[in-house]
Protein backbone atom coordinates (compact mmCIF):
# COMPACT_ATOMS: atom_id res chain seq x y z
CA UNK A 1 0.00 0.00 0.00
CA UNK A 2 1.45 3.25 -0.87
CA UNK A 3 1.06 5.91 2.26
CA UNK A 4 2.23 8.66 -0.04
CA UNK A 5 1.86 9.30 -3.82
CA UNK A 6 3.25 11.68 -6.44
CA UNK A 7 1.99 12.40 -9.57
CA UNK A 8 3.42 14.31 -12.37
CA UNK A 9 4.67 16.78 -9.93
CA UNK A 10 6.79 19.82 -10.96
CA UNK A 11 7.90 22.60 -8.21
CA UNK A 12 9.28 25.94 -9.75
CA UNK A 13 10.78 28.60 -7.36
CA UNK A 14 10.65 32.27 -8.34
CA UNK A 15 8.96 31.58 -11.58
CA UNK A 16 8.69 33.98 -14.48
CA UNK A 17 12.07 35.76 -12.86
CA UNK A 18 15.39 35.77 -14.04
CA UNK A 19 16.12 33.31 -10.78
CA UNK A 20 13.58 30.98 -11.34
CA UNK A 21 14.29 27.15 -10.37
CA UNK A 22 12.54 24.39 -11.66
CA UNK A 23 13.21 21.72 -8.56
CA UNK A 24 10.94 19.11 -9.26
CA UNK A 25 10.55 17.78 -12.94
CA UNK A 26 7.81 15.24 -13.24
CA UNK A 27 8.13 13.12 -10.28
CA UNK A 28 6.50 10.37 -9.75
CA UNK A 29 6.76 8.90 -6.57
CA UNK A 30 5.10 5.82 -4.20
CA UNK A 31 6.50 5.40 -0.86
CA UNK A 32 5.31 2.39 1.39
CA UNK A 33 2.90 1.93 3.71
CA UNK A 34 4.80 1.10 6.84
CA UNK A 35 8.35 1.16 6.05
CA UNK A 36 11.09 3.80 6.74
CA UNK A 37 11.82 5.09 3.55
CA UNK A 38 15.52 6.96 2.47
CA UNK A 39 15.72 9.63 0.10
CA UNK A 40 19.70 10.68 -0.96
CA UNK A 41 20.42 13.01 -3.42
CA UNK A 42 23.09 15.49 -4.32
CA UNK A 43 22.73 19.11 -2.68
CA UNK A 44 20.47 20.58 -4.60
CA UNK A 45 18.57 17.63 -6.22
CA UNK A 46 15.38 18.41 -4.69
CA UNK A 47 14.90 16.82 -1.57
CA UNK A 48 13.83 19.43 0.75
CA UNK A 49 11.54 20.60 -1.56
CA UNK A 50 9.88 17.44 -2.18
CA UNK A 51 9.34 16.27 1.28
CA UNK A 52 7.70 20.13 2.18
CA UNK A 53 5.00 18.95 -0.66
CA UNK A 54 3.66 16.22 1.31
CA UNK A 55 2.41 17.95 4.06
CA UNK A 56 1.45 21.24 2.08
CA UNK A 57 4.59 23.49 3.41
CA UNK A 58 5.09 23.71 -0.27
CA UNK A 59 2.25 23.94 -3.57
CA UNK A 60 3.38 22.03 -6.62
CA UNK A 61 3.32 23.78 -9.46
CA UNK A 62 1.13 21.20 -11.16
CA UNK A 63 0.69 17.75 -10.33
CA UNK A 64 -0.79 15.56 -7.09
CA UNK A 65 0.13 14.92 -3.79
CA UNK A 66 -1.92 12.01 -2.57
CA UNK A 67 -1.54 11.08 1.21
CA UNK A 68 -3.28 8.57 3.06
CA UNK A 69 -5.34 7.58 -0.26
CA UNK A 70 -6.45 11.85 0.03
CA UNK A 71 -5.33 14.53 -2.94
CA UNK A 72 -3.92 17.52 0.15
CA UNK A 73 -5.08 20.27 -2.43
CA UNK A 74 -8.27 18.96 -3.56
CA UNK A 75 -9.92 20.78 -0.93
CA UNK A 76 -7.32 23.86 0.13
CA UNK A 77 -9.13 25.08 3.19
CA UNK A 78 -8.24 21.44 4.52
CA UNK A 79 -4.59 21.39 4.56
CA UNK A 80 -4.22 21.97 8.09
CA UNK A 81 -4.80 17.97 8.45
CA UNK A 82 -2.50 17.22 5.97
CA UNK A 83 -0.06 19.31 8.43
CA UNK A 84 -1.09 16.94 11.02
CA UNK A 85 -1.05 13.69 9.16
CA UNK A 86 2.40 14.43 8.29
CA UNK A 87 4.58 15.95 10.21
CA UNK A 88 8.59 17.39 9.02
CA UNK A 89 11.24 17.99 11.19
CA UNK A 90 13.13 20.70 9.21
CA UNK A 91 16.62 20.59 8.48
CA UNK A 92 17.54 23.27 9.95
CA UNK A 93 16.25 23.21 13.56
CA UNK A 94 16.26 26.81 14.14
CA UNK A 95 13.35 27.46 11.31
CA UNK A 96 11.23 25.04 13.46
CA UNK A 97 12.11 26.24 17.23
CA UNK A 98 9.89 29.46 18.43
CA UNK A 99 8.81 29.08 22.06
CA UNK A 100 10.11 30.74 25.32
CA UNK A 101 10.83 27.14 26.59
CA UNK A 102 11.66 23.59 25.00
CA UNK A 103 8.39 22.37 27.08
CA UNK A 104 6.34 24.80 25.46
CA UNK A 105 7.95 24.18 21.80
CA UNK A 106 7.53 19.97 21.87
CA UNK A 107 4.19 20.66 23.47
CA UNK A 108 2.74 23.09 20.31
CA UNK A 109 1.52 20.57 18.21
CA UNK A 110 -0.14 18.36 20.51
CA UNK A 111 -2.02 21.32 21.97
CA UNK A 112 -3.07 22.67 18.54
CA UNK A 113 -4.58 18.88 17.83
CA UNK A 114 -6.68 19.87 20.89
CA UNK A 115 -5.26 16.97 23.41
CA UNK A 116 -6.12 17.03 26.92
CA UNK A 117 -3.54 18.77 29.54
CA UNK A 118 -2.87 14.75 30.84
CA UNK A 119 -2.08 13.40 27.44
CA UNK A 120 -0.18 16.72 25.95
CA UNK A 121 2.45 15.96 28.91
CA UNK A 122 2.84 12.54 28.42
CA UNK A 123 3.57 12.91 24.90
CA UNK A 124 6.25 15.79 25.69
CA UNK A 125 7.60 13.14 28.09
CA UNK A 126 8.04 10.54 25.86
CA UNK A 127 8.99 12.92 22.60
CA UNK A 128 11.58 14.60 24.79
CA UNK A 129 12.94 10.77 26.32
CA UNK A 130 12.72 9.29 22.40
CA UNK A 131 14.82 12.36 21.31
CA UNK A 132 17.25 11.95 24.26
CA UNK A 133 16.75 15.65 25.39
CA UNK A 134 18.10 15.52 29.40
CA UNK A 135 15.34 17.09 31.82
CA UNK A 136 17.58 19.54 32.90
CA UNK A 137 17.19 21.54 29.05
CA UNK A 138 13.24 21.23 29.31
CA UNK A 139 12.96 24.69 30.83
CA UNK A 140 15.40 26.75 28.98
CA UNK A 141 14.95 28.65 25.73
CA UNK A 142 15.64 26.61 22.90
CA UNK A 143 17.86 29.10 21.31
CA UNK A 144 20.08 28.60 24.38
CA UNK A 145 21.08 24.70 23.35
CA UNK A 146 23.89 23.92 21.46
CA UNK A 147 23.58 22.77 18.20
CA UNK A 148 22.67 19.00 18.67
CA UNK A 149 20.18 19.68 21.77
CA UNK A 150 17.97 22.11 19.01
CA UNK A 151 18.15 19.12 16.47
CA UNK A 152 16.85 17.05 19.15
CA UNK A 153 14.18 19.89 20.37
CA UNK A 154 12.65 20.14 16.82
CA UNK A 155 12.56 16.26 16.41
CA UNK A 156 10.64 16.14 19.81
CA UNK A 157 8.23 19.03 18.90
CA UNK A 158 6.99 16.42 15.60
CA UNK A 159 7.42 13.04 17.06
CA UNK A 160 4.91 14.48 20.08
CA UNK A 161 2.17 14.71 17.18
CA UNK A 162 2.45 11.07 16.84
CA UNK A 163 1.96 11.54 12.62
CA UNK A 164 0.62 9.06 10.46
CA UNK A 165 3.90 9.85 8.08
CA UNK A 166 7.52 11.05 10.09
CA UNK A 167 9.57 12.73 7.80
CA UNK A 168 12.82 13.82 8.69
CA UNK A 169 15.29 16.34 6.99
CA UNK A 170 18.62 15.24 7.95
CA UNK A 171 17.51 13.80 11.40
CA UNK A 172 21.07 13.13 12.72
CA UNK A 173 23.05 16.23 10.76
CA UNK A 174 24.45 17.65 14.33
CA UNK A 175 23.80 14.85 16.93
CA UNK A 176 26.59 13.43 18.26
CA UNK A 177 27.54 9.53 17.44
CA UNK A 178 25.62 8.00 20.18
CA UNK A 179 22.60 10.20 19.71
CA UNK A 180 22.53 9.23 15.93
CA UNK A 181 22.43 5.70 17.10
CA UNK A 182 19.65 6.09 19.81
CA UNK A 183 17.55 8.16 17.51
CA UNK A 184 17.70 6.61 14.02
CA UNK A 185 17.81 3.32 16.00
CA UNK A 186 14.28 4.03 18.22
CA UNK A 187 12.79 5.07 14.59
CA UNK A 188 11.79 1.51 14.55
CA UNK A 189 10.38 0.78 17.12
CA UNK A 190 8.29 3.98 17.30
CA UNK A 191 7.28 3.28 13.68
CA UNK A 192 6.09 -0.30 15.58
CA UNK A 193 4.26 1.48 18.52
CA UNK A 194 2.62 4.20 16.68
CA UNK A 195 2.10 2.33 13.52
CA UNK A 196 3.40 5.10 11.32
CA UNK A 197 5.45 5.34 7.78
CA UNK A 198 8.87 7.58 8.02
CA UNK A 199 11.14 8.94 5.44
CA UNK A 200 14.37 10.15 6.12
CA UNK A 201 16.52 12.57 4.28
CA UNK A 202 20.20 11.99 4.70
CA UNK A 203 23.28 12.65 3.49
CA UNK A 204 25.30 9.44 5.12
CA UNK A 205 25.30 6.38 3.32
CA UNK A 206 25.78 4.49 6.47
CA UNK A 207 22.75 5.28 8.18
CA UNK A 208 21.06 4.79 5.14
CA UNK A 209 22.20 1.22 5.04
CA UNK A 210 21.47 0.64 8.83
CA UNK A 211 18.43 1.74 9.18
CA UNK A 212 16.44 2.06 5.54
CA UNK A 213 14.06 -0.63 3.89
CA UNK A 214 13.31 1.26 0.86
CA UNK A 215 15.72 3.93 -0.79
CA UNK A 216 15.11 6.43 -2.99
CA UNK A 217 17.71 8.44 -5.18
CA UNK A 218 17.02 11.39 -6.61
CA UNK A 219 19.45 13.79 -9.24
CA UNK A 220 18.73 17.12 -10.30
CA UNK A 221 14.82 16.98 -9.66
CA UNK A 222 14.20 13.84 -10.78
CA UNK A 223 14.35 10.14 -9.26
CA UNK A 224 16.90 8.44 -10.74
CA UNK A 225 16.93 4.90 -8.57
CA UNK A 226 14.64 3.33 -5.99
CA UNK A 227 14.95 -0.11 -4.58
CA UNK A 228 16.23 -1.82 -1.20
CA UNK A 229 19.56 -0.74 0.08
CA UNK A 230 21.61 -3.85 -1.17
CA UNK A 231 19.68 -2.91 -4.51
CA UNK A 232 21.23 0.27 -4.26
CA UNK A 233 24.73 0.08 -2.83
CA UNK A 234 25.02 -2.72 -5.40
CA UNK A 235 25.46 0.11 -7.85
CA UNK A 236 28.73 1.49 -6.69
CA UNK A 237 29.81 3.24 -9.83
CA UNK A 238 26.55 4.75 -10.52
CA UNK A 239 26.37 6.33 -7.24
CA UNK A 240 30.07 7.94 -7.11
CA UNK A 241 28.80 9.04 -10.51
CA UNK A 242 26.00 10.74 -8.67
CA UNK A 243 28.64 12.56 -6.59
CA UNK A 244 26.98 10.04 -4.10
CA UNK A 245 28.88 7.22 -2.38
CA UNK A 246 28.50 3.75 -0.54
CA UNK A 247 29.41 3.31 2.73
CA UNK A 248 32.84 2.75 3.88
CA UNK A 249 32.53 -0.54 4.86
CA UNK A 250 31.07 -1.67 1.34
CA UNK A 251 34.16 -0.07 0.20
CA UNK A 252 36.78 -2.47 2.07
CA UNK A 253 33.99 -5.20 0.79
CA UNK A 254 34.58 -4.46 -2.64
CA UNK A 255 38.25 -4.38 -2.15
CA UNK A 256 38.62 -7.49 -0.19
CA UNK A 257 36.73 -9.28 -3.02
CA UNK A 258 40.00 -7.85 -5.33
CA UNK A 259 42.18 -9.94 -3.01
CA UNK A 260 40.36 -12.97 -3.48
CA UNK A 261 38.57 -12.81 -0.13
CA UNK A 262 34.55 -12.38 -0.91
CA UNK A 263 32.12 -11.57 1.28
CA UNK A 264 29.19 -10.64 -1.28
CA UNK A 265 27.21 -7.87 -0.91
CA UNK A 266 28.43 -5.85 2.71
CA UNK A 267 27.00 -2.60 3.41
CA UNK A 268 26.93 -2.77 7.32
CA UNK A 269 30.06 -3.67 9.65
CA UNK A 270 28.11 -6.00 11.60
CA UNK A 271 27.62 -8.12 8.66
CA UNK A 272 31.19 -8.27 7.36
CA UNK A 273 32.89 -9.32 10.78
CA UNK A 274 29.86 -11.79 10.96
CA UNK A 275 30.92 -12.71 7.19
CA UNK A 276 34.83 -12.50 8.27
CA UNK A 277 34.22 -14.59 10.73
CA UNK A 278 33.16 -17.52 9.03
CA UNK A 279 35.89 -17.50 7.01
CA UNK A 280 38.46 -17.42 10.00
CA UNK B 1 54.68 33.42 25.36
CA UNK B 2 55.63 30.48 22.43
CA UNK B 3 55.11 32.42 19.28
CA UNK B 4 55.06 28.63 17.57
CA UNK B 5 51.61 28.38 18.51
CA UNK B 6 48.55 30.02 17.08
CA UNK B 7 46.26 29.25 19.84
CA UNK B 8 47.49 28.66 24.10
CA UNK B 9 44.27 28.24 25.77
CA UNK B 10 45.70 27.84 29.69
CA UNK B 11 42.66 26.30 32.11
CA UNK B 12 39.99 27.96 30.50
CA UNK B 13 36.63 28.12 32.20
CA UNK B 14 33.09 29.07 30.72
CA UNK B 15 29.89 29.85 32.73
CA UNK B 16 26.35 30.86 30.67
CA UNK B 17 24.50 32.62 33.30
CA UNK B 18 21.31 31.14 34.70
CA UNK B 19 18.07 32.75 35.78
CA UNK B 20 14.98 32.01 38.30
CA UNK B 21 13.82 28.74 36.38
CA UNK B 22 17.03 27.87 35.14
CA UNK B 23 20.35 27.21 37.54
CA UNK B 24 23.81 28.54 35.45
CA UNK B 25 25.61 26.29 32.57
CA UNK B 26 29.24 25.11 33.19
CA UNK B 27 29.86 24.75 29.91
CA UNK B 28 33.83 24.50 30.15
CA UNK B 29 35.61 23.50 33.51
CA UNK B 30 39.17 23.98 33.06
CA UNK B 31 40.19 23.52 29.33
CA UNK B 32 44.17 23.38 28.51
CA UNK B 33 44.60 23.42 24.53
CA UNK B 34 47.71 23.75 22.75
CA UNK B 35 47.40 24.33 19.52
CA UNK B 36 50.67 24.81 17.01
CA UNK B 37 50.86 26.64 13.78
CA UNK B 38 50.20 25.49 10.44
CA UNK B 39 48.65 22.40 12.53
CA UNK B 40 45.34 20.63 11.95
CA UNK B 41 43.18 19.93 15.05
CA UNK B 42 39.62 18.04 14.70
CA UNK B 43 37.24 18.26 18.53
CA UNK B 44 35.49 15.42 18.87
CA UNK B 45 32.54 15.60 21.94
CA UNK B 46 28.75 14.61 22.62
CA UNK B 47 26.08 16.84 21.72
CA UNK B 48 26.60 19.98 24.91
CA UNK B 49 29.86 19.17 25.36
CA UNK B 50 31.39 22.80 25.15
CA UNK B 51 33.14 22.45 21.55
CA UNK B 52 31.07 25.74 20.21
CA UNK B 53 31.78 27.62 23.29
CA UNK B 54 35.46 26.47 22.99
CA UNK B 55 35.60 27.79 19.56
CA UNK B 56 33.69 30.84 20.14
CA UNK B 57 36.30 31.82 23.16
CA UNK B 58 39.71 30.81 20.69
CA UNK B 59 38.53 33.36 18.11
CA UNK B 60 36.98 36.18 21.01
CA UNK B 61 33.86 36.02 20.23
CA UNK B 62 33.59 35.15 23.92
CA UNK B 63 35.71 35.85 26.86
CA UNK B 64 36.75 32.94 29.27
CA UNK B 65 35.42 33.62 33.16
CA UNK B 66 38.52 32.17 34.34
CA UNK B 67 42.42 31.23 32.96
CA UNK B 68 44.10 32.91 29.64
CA UNK B 69 44.22 32.63 26.30
CA UNK B 70 47.00 33.55 23.87
CA UNK B 71 47.03 34.09 20.46
CA UNK B 72 49.97 34.59 17.77
CA UNK B 73 52.03 34.82 21.72
CA UNK B 74 49.90 37.67 22.99
CA UNK B 75 47.65 37.24 25.94
CA UNK B 76 44.24 38.07 25.38
CA UNK B 77 43.03 38.07 28.82
CA UNK B 78 43.00 39.87 31.69
CA UNK B 79 43.16 43.89 32.40
CA UNK B 80 46.52 44.93 30.43
CA UNK B 81 45.24 43.55 26.74
CA UNK B 82 43.91 46.52 24.68
CA UNK B 83 41.71 47.10 22.11
CA UNK B 84 44.24 47.20 19.35
CA UNK B 85 45.49 43.34 20.39
CA UNK B 86 41.93 41.99 19.99
CA UNK B 87 41.34 43.53 16.80
CA UNK B 88 44.43 42.34 15.82
CA UNK B 89 44.12 38.72 17.28
CA UNK B 90 40.21 38.31 15.66
CA UNK B 91 41.47 39.55 12.03
CA UNK B 92 43.88 36.08 12.68
CA UNK B 93 41.37 33.72 14.05
CA UNK B 94 38.38 33.00 11.73
CA UNK B 95 35.29 30.29 12.50
CA UNK B 96 32.84 28.94 10.34
CA UNK B 97 29.44 28.96 11.97
CA UNK B 98 27.78 25.85 13.42
CA UNK B 99 24.56 26.93 11.25
CA UNK B 100 24.87 28.90 8.29
CA UNK B 101 22.54 31.18 8.37
CA UNK B 102 23.69 32.97 11.52
CA UNK B 103 26.48 34.10 9.18
CA UNK B 104 24.59 35.27 6.36
CA UNK B 105 24.38 38.89 6.16
CA UNK B 106 23.79 39.64 2.88
CA UNK B 107 21.23 39.43 0.38
CA UNK B 108 23.65 38.14 -2.77
CA UNK B 109 25.56 35.27 -2.71
CA UNK B 110 28.75 37.07 -4.01
CA UNK B 111 28.41 40.08 -1.69
CA UNK B 112 27.99 37.83 1.18
CA UNK B 113 31.07 36.38 0.46
CA UNK B 114 32.80 40.08 0.00
CA UNK B 115 31.29 41.24 3.14
CA UNK B 116 34.12 39.58 5.71
CA UNK B 117 37.02 40.87 3.25
CA UNK B 118 35.40 44.67 3.41
CA UNK B 119 35.33 44.35 7.20
CA UNK B 120 38.97 43.70 7.22
CA UNK B 121 39.96 46.72 4.71
CA UNK B 122 41.10 44.27 1.58
CA UNK B 123 40.96 46.76 -1.58
CA UNK B 124 38.15 46.11 -3.98
CA UNK B 125 39.97 44.85 -6.68
CA UNK B 126 41.55 42.24 -4.44
CA UNK B 127 38.27 41.45 -2.89
CA UNK B 128 37.36 40.74 -6.56
CA UNK B 129 39.27 38.06 -7.25
CA UNK B 130 38.78 36.52 -3.38
CA UNK B 131 35.53 35.99 -3.94
CA UNK B 132 35.54 34.67 -7.50
CA UNK B 133 38.15 32.15 -6.47
CA UNK B 134 36.63 31.10 -3.02
CA UNK B 135 33.02 30.69 -4.78
CA UNK B 136 35.17 28.58 -7.56
CA UNK B 137 36.96 26.23 -4.56
CA UNK B 138 32.91 25.52 -3.33
CA UNK B 139 31.55 24.99 -6.26
CA UNK B 140 29.18 27.67 -6.46
CA UNK B 141 30.19 30.57 -8.94
CA UNK B 142 27.00 29.38 -10.99
CA UNK B 143 24.81 30.96 -7.60
CA UNK B 144 26.75 34.03 -7.49
CA UNK B 145 24.03 36.22 -7.88
CA UNK B 146 21.55 34.25 -6.22
CA UNK B 147 19.68 34.77 -2.45
CA UNK B 148 21.25 32.55 0.11
CA UNK B 149 18.62 32.74 1.20
CA UNK B 150 16.73 30.93 -1.13
CA UNK B 151 19.39 28.37 -1.35
CA UNK B 152 19.18 24.40 -0.88
CA UNK B 153 20.94 23.25 3.02
CA UNK B 154 24.01 22.74 1.45
CA UNK B 155 24.23 25.16 -0.63
CA UNK B 156 24.29 27.52 2.32
CA UNK B 157 27.09 25.82 4.38
CA UNK B 158 29.01 26.17 0.74
CA UNK B 159 28.47 29.74 0.90
CA UNK B 160 29.31 30.11 4.59
CA UNK B 161 33.09 27.85 4.05
CA UNK B 162 33.57 30.77 0.56
CA UNK B 163 32.83 33.82 2.86
CA UNK B 164 35.91 32.51 5.64
CA UNK B 165 38.36 31.25 3.04
CA UNK B 166 38.41 34.44 1.23
CA UNK B 167 38.99 36.19 4.40
CA UNK B 168 42.50 34.11 4.02
CA UNK B 169 43.30 34.05 8.09
CA UNK B 170 45.99 32.81 9.55
CA UNK B 171 43.78 30.11 11.44
CA UNK B 172 40.35 28.55 10.54
CA UNK B 173 37.75 26.89 13.13
CA UNK B 174 34.88 24.94 10.88
CA UNK B 175 32.16 24.30 13.76
CA UNK B 176 30.82 21.14 12.02
CA UNK B 177 30.67 23.02 8.27
CA UNK B 178 30.59 19.55 6.62
CA UNK B 179 27.31 18.19 8.72
CA UNK B 180 24.88 18.93 5.38
CA UNK B 181 27.15 18.48 2.41
CA UNK B 182 26.70 15.22 0.03
CA UNK B 183 29.49 12.78 0.22
CA UNK B 184 31.14 14.33 -2.82
CA UNK B 185 30.83 17.76 -1.56
CA UNK B 186 32.15 16.46 1.64
CA UNK B 187 35.04 15.22 0.18
CA UNK B 188 35.17 18.25 -1.96
CA UNK B 189 35.67 20.13 1.09
CA UNK B 190 37.82 18.24 3.24
CA UNK B 191 40.40 18.18 0.20
CA UNK B 192 39.71 22.00 0.40
CA UNK B 193 40.67 22.42 4.10
CA UNK B 194 43.52 20.12 3.61
CA UNK B 195 45.08 22.14 0.77
CA UNK B 196 44.37 25.21 2.79
CA UNK B 197 46.29 23.63 5.37
CA UNK B 198 49.43 21.86 4.01
CA UNK B 199 49.69 24.21 1.21
CA UNK B 200 48.82 27.28 2.43
CA UNK B 201 49.85 27.20 5.87
CA UNK B 202 46.50 27.73 7.49
CA UNK B 203 45.96 26.20 11.03
CA UNK B 204 42.97 24.32 11.41
CA UNK B 205 40.87 23.53 14.12
CA UNK B 206 37.93 21.33 12.53
CA UNK B 207 34.93 20.64 14.98
CA UNK B 208 32.36 17.16 13.57
CA UNK B 209 30.67 14.38 14.62
CA UNK B 210 32.24 12.43 11.75
CA UNK B 211 35.11 10.13 12.67
CA UNK B 212 36.33 9.69 9.69
CA UNK B 213 36.62 13.19 9.08
CA UNK B 214 39.16 13.13 12.53
CA UNK B 215 41.34 10.64 10.96
CA UNK B 216 42.53 13.40 8.84
CA UNK B 217 43.80 16.00 11.86
CA UNK B 218 47.42 15.78 13.15
CA UNK B 219 45.49 16.04 16.44
CA UNK B 220 42.36 15.25 17.97
CA UNK B 221 40.87 16.65 20.94
CA UNK B 222 37.80 14.70 22.56
CA UNK B 223 35.55 16.68 24.89
CA UNK B 224 33.19 15.53 27.18
CA UNK B 225 31.55 17.49 29.77
CA UNK B 226 33.21 20.62 29.77
CA UNK B 227 36.40 19.18 29.69
CA UNK B 228 39.25 17.69 27.71
CA UNK B 229 38.53 13.67 27.85
CA UNK B 230 41.19 12.50 25.99
CA UNK B 231 43.86 13.59 23.39
CA UNK B 232 46.27 12.59 20.80
CA UNK B 233 46.96 11.38 17.30
CA UNK B 234 44.27 9.87 15.42
CA UNK B 235 45.80 6.26 15.63
CA UNK B 236 46.27 7.17 19.46
CA UNK B 237 42.40 8.26 19.68
CA UNK B 238 40.86 5.26 17.90
CA UNK B 239 42.54 2.98 19.09
CA UNK B 240 40.69 2.61 22.52
CA UNK B 241 37.12 2.66 20.66
CA UNK B 242 35.42 1.74 24.34
CA UNK B 243 35.93 5.41 25.98
CA UNK B 244 34.64 6.94 22.71
CA UNK B 245 31.76 4.90 23.47
CA UNK B 246 31.22 5.86 26.76
CA UNK B 247 31.53 9.50 25.22
CA UNK B 248 28.41 8.89 22.95
CA UNK B 249 31.19 8.90 20.13
CA UNK B 250 32.37 6.37 17.86
CA UNK B 251 35.55 5.08 15.89
CA UNK B 252 35.50 4.88 11.51
CA UNK B 253 33.94 2.16 9.77
CA UNK B 254 37.30 0.42 9.36
CA UNK B 255 38.34 0.17 13.00
CA UNK B 256 34.99 -0.88 14.14
CA UNK B 257 35.51 -3.67 11.55
CA UNK B 258 38.78 -4.54 12.97
CA UNK B 259 37.92 -4.48 16.44
CA UNK B 260 34.99 -6.33 15.94
CA UNK B 261 37.55 -8.96 13.73
CA UNK B 262 40.34 -8.68 16.88
CA UNK B 263 37.59 -9.88 19.15
CA UNK B 264 37.03 -12.96 17.00
CA UNK B 265 40.84 -13.77 17.57
CA UNK B 266 42.43 -12.19 14.71
CA UNK B 267 45.72 -10.41 15.13
CA UNK B 268 45.01 -6.96 13.16
CA UNK B 269 45.92 -3.30 14.25
CA UNK B 270 43.04 -0.71 15.03
CA UNK B 271 44.56 2.59 13.36
CA UNK B 272 43.68 1.49 9.88
CA UNK B 273 41.93 4.50 8.40
CA UNK B 274 41.57 3.89 4.68
CA UNK B 275 39.64 1.15 2.71
CA UNK B 276 41.77 0.30 1.11
CA UNK B 277 44.80 -0.16 3.45
CA UNK B 278 41.85 -1.85 5.51
CA UNK B 279 41.16 -4.75 2.91
CA UNK B 280 44.85 -5.13 2.56
CA UNK B 281 45.63 -5.33 6.60
CA UNK B 282 42.74 -7.99 6.99
CA UNK B 283 43.13 -10.17 3.62
CA UNK B 284 46.90 -10.41 5.31
CA UNK B 285 45.77 -11.30 8.10
CA UNK B 286 43.83 -14.29 7.16
CA UNK B 287 45.97 -15.79 4.59
CA UNK B 288 48.90 -15.71 7.05
CA UNK B 289 46.81 -17.73 9.55
CA UNK B 290 46.33 -19.92 6.73
CA UNK B 291 42.50 -19.03 7.05
CA UNK B 292 40.54 -20.95 4.50
CA UNK B 293 40.66 -18.81 1.39
CA UNK B 294 37.50 -17.90 -0.73
CA UNK B 295 36.44 -20.65 -3.23
CA UNK B 296 37.22 -23.06 -0.72
CA UNK B 297 33.83 -23.39 0.63
N1 LIG C 1 13.39 29.12 -1.20
C1 LIG C 1 13.95 28.89 -2.38
N2 LIG C 1 13.89 29.79 -3.37
C2 LIG C 1 14.46 29.56 -4.57
N3 LIG C 1 15.16 28.45 -4.89
C3 LIG C 1 15.27 27.50 -3.94
C4 LIG C 1 14.68 27.67 -2.63
N4 LIG C 1 14.96 26.58 -1.90
C5 LIG C 1 15.68 25.76 -2.70
N5 LIG C 1 15.87 26.31 -3.93
C6 LIG C 1 16.59 25.70 -5.07
O1 LIG C 1 15.89 24.53 -5.47
C7 LIG C 1 16.77 23.45 -5.75
C8 LIG C 1 16.44 22.26 -4.86
O2 LIG C 1 16.66 22.63 -3.50
P1 LIG C 1 16.39 21.66 -2.27
O3 LIG C 1 16.52 22.49 -1.05
O4 LIG C 1 15.13 20.90 -2.48
O5 LIG C 1 17.65 20.66 -2.40
P2 LIG C 1 18.15 19.48 -1.47
O6 LIG C 1 18.18 18.24 -2.29
O7 LIG C 1 17.36 19.44 -0.21
O8 LIG C 1 19.66 19.91 -1.17
P3 LIG C 1 20.58 19.79 0.16
O9 LIG C 1 21.12 18.40 0.17
O10 LIG C 1 21.69 20.76 -0.09
O11 LIG C 1 19.76 20.15 1.34
C9 LIG C 1 18.19 24.01 -5.53
O12 LIG C 1 18.74 24.35 -6.76
C10 LIG C 1 17.99 25.26 -4.68
O13 LIG C 1 18.95 26.26 -4.98
N1 LIG D 1 23.53 30.86 24.74
C1 LIG D 1 23.52 29.91 25.68
N2 LIG D 1 22.92 30.12 26.88
C2 LIG D 1 22.90 29.16 27.83
N3 LIG D 1 23.49 27.96 27.69
C3 LIG D 1 24.11 27.69 26.54
C4 LIG D 1 24.15 28.63 25.46
N4 LIG D 1 24.83 28.09 24.43
C5 LIG D 1 25.17 26.84 24.84
N5 LIG D 1 24.74 26.60 26.10
C6 LIG D 1 24.96 25.36 26.88
O1 LIG D 1 26.34 25.18 27.10
C7 LIG D 1 26.71 23.79 26.92
C8 LIG D 1 27.77 23.69 25.86
O2 LIG D 1 27.20 24.07 24.61
P1 LIG D 1 28.02 24.07 23.23
O3 LIG D 1 27.19 24.75 22.22
O4 LIG D 1 29.39 24.58 23.47
O5 LIG D 1 28.09 22.49 22.95
P2 LIG D 1 28.67 21.70 21.70
O6 LIG D 1 29.72 20.76 22.21
O7 LIG D 1 29.05 22.63 20.62
O8 LIG D 1 27.39 20.80 21.29
P3 LIG D 1 26.82 20.35 19.84
O9 LIG D 1 27.57 19.11 19.44
O10 LIG D 1 25.40 19.97 20.15
O11 LIG D 1 26.94 21.49 18.89
C9 LIG D 1 25.41 23.06 26.62
O12 LIG D 1 24.92 22.47 27.79
C10 LIG D 1 24.47 24.14 26.13
O13 LIG D 1 23.13 23.84 26.44
MG1 LIG E 1 17.81 19.94 1.75
MG1 LIG F 1 28.25 23.00 18.68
Amino acid sequence: MAIVELRGINFIYNKGTPYETHALKNVDLSVNEGQITGLIGPTGSGKSTLVQLINGILKPTDGEVILDGVNIWDQPKKIREARFKAGVVMQYPEYQLFADTVRDDIAFGPKNMGLGEDEISERVNKAAAFAGLDPSVMSRSPFDLSGGQKRRAALAGVIAMEPKVLILDEPAAGLDPGGRKEVLGGLKKYQRSVGSSIIIVSHSMEDMANYCDRIIVMTDGKIAMTGVPSEIFARYNDLIGLGLDVPRITRVAASLSRRGVDLGEVYTVGYAVEKLSELL
Amino acid sequence: MDERYEIIAEDVSFTYPGDETNPPVNALRGVTLRVPKGSYTAILGRNGSGKSTLARILCMLETPEKGELYIDGKLMTGDKVTEADILDARKRVGMVFQNPDNQIVATIVEEDVAFGCENLGVPSGEIRKRVDDALETVGMTKYARHSPHKLSGGQKQRVAIAGVIAMKRECIIFDESTAMLDPMGRREVLDTIDKLNKEDGVTVILITHYMDEATRADHVVVMNDGQILKEGTPSEVFSDPETLWSASLDVPQTTELLYGLKKKGLDVPLDVFDPERCAAVIAGAISSRGGVKNGDR
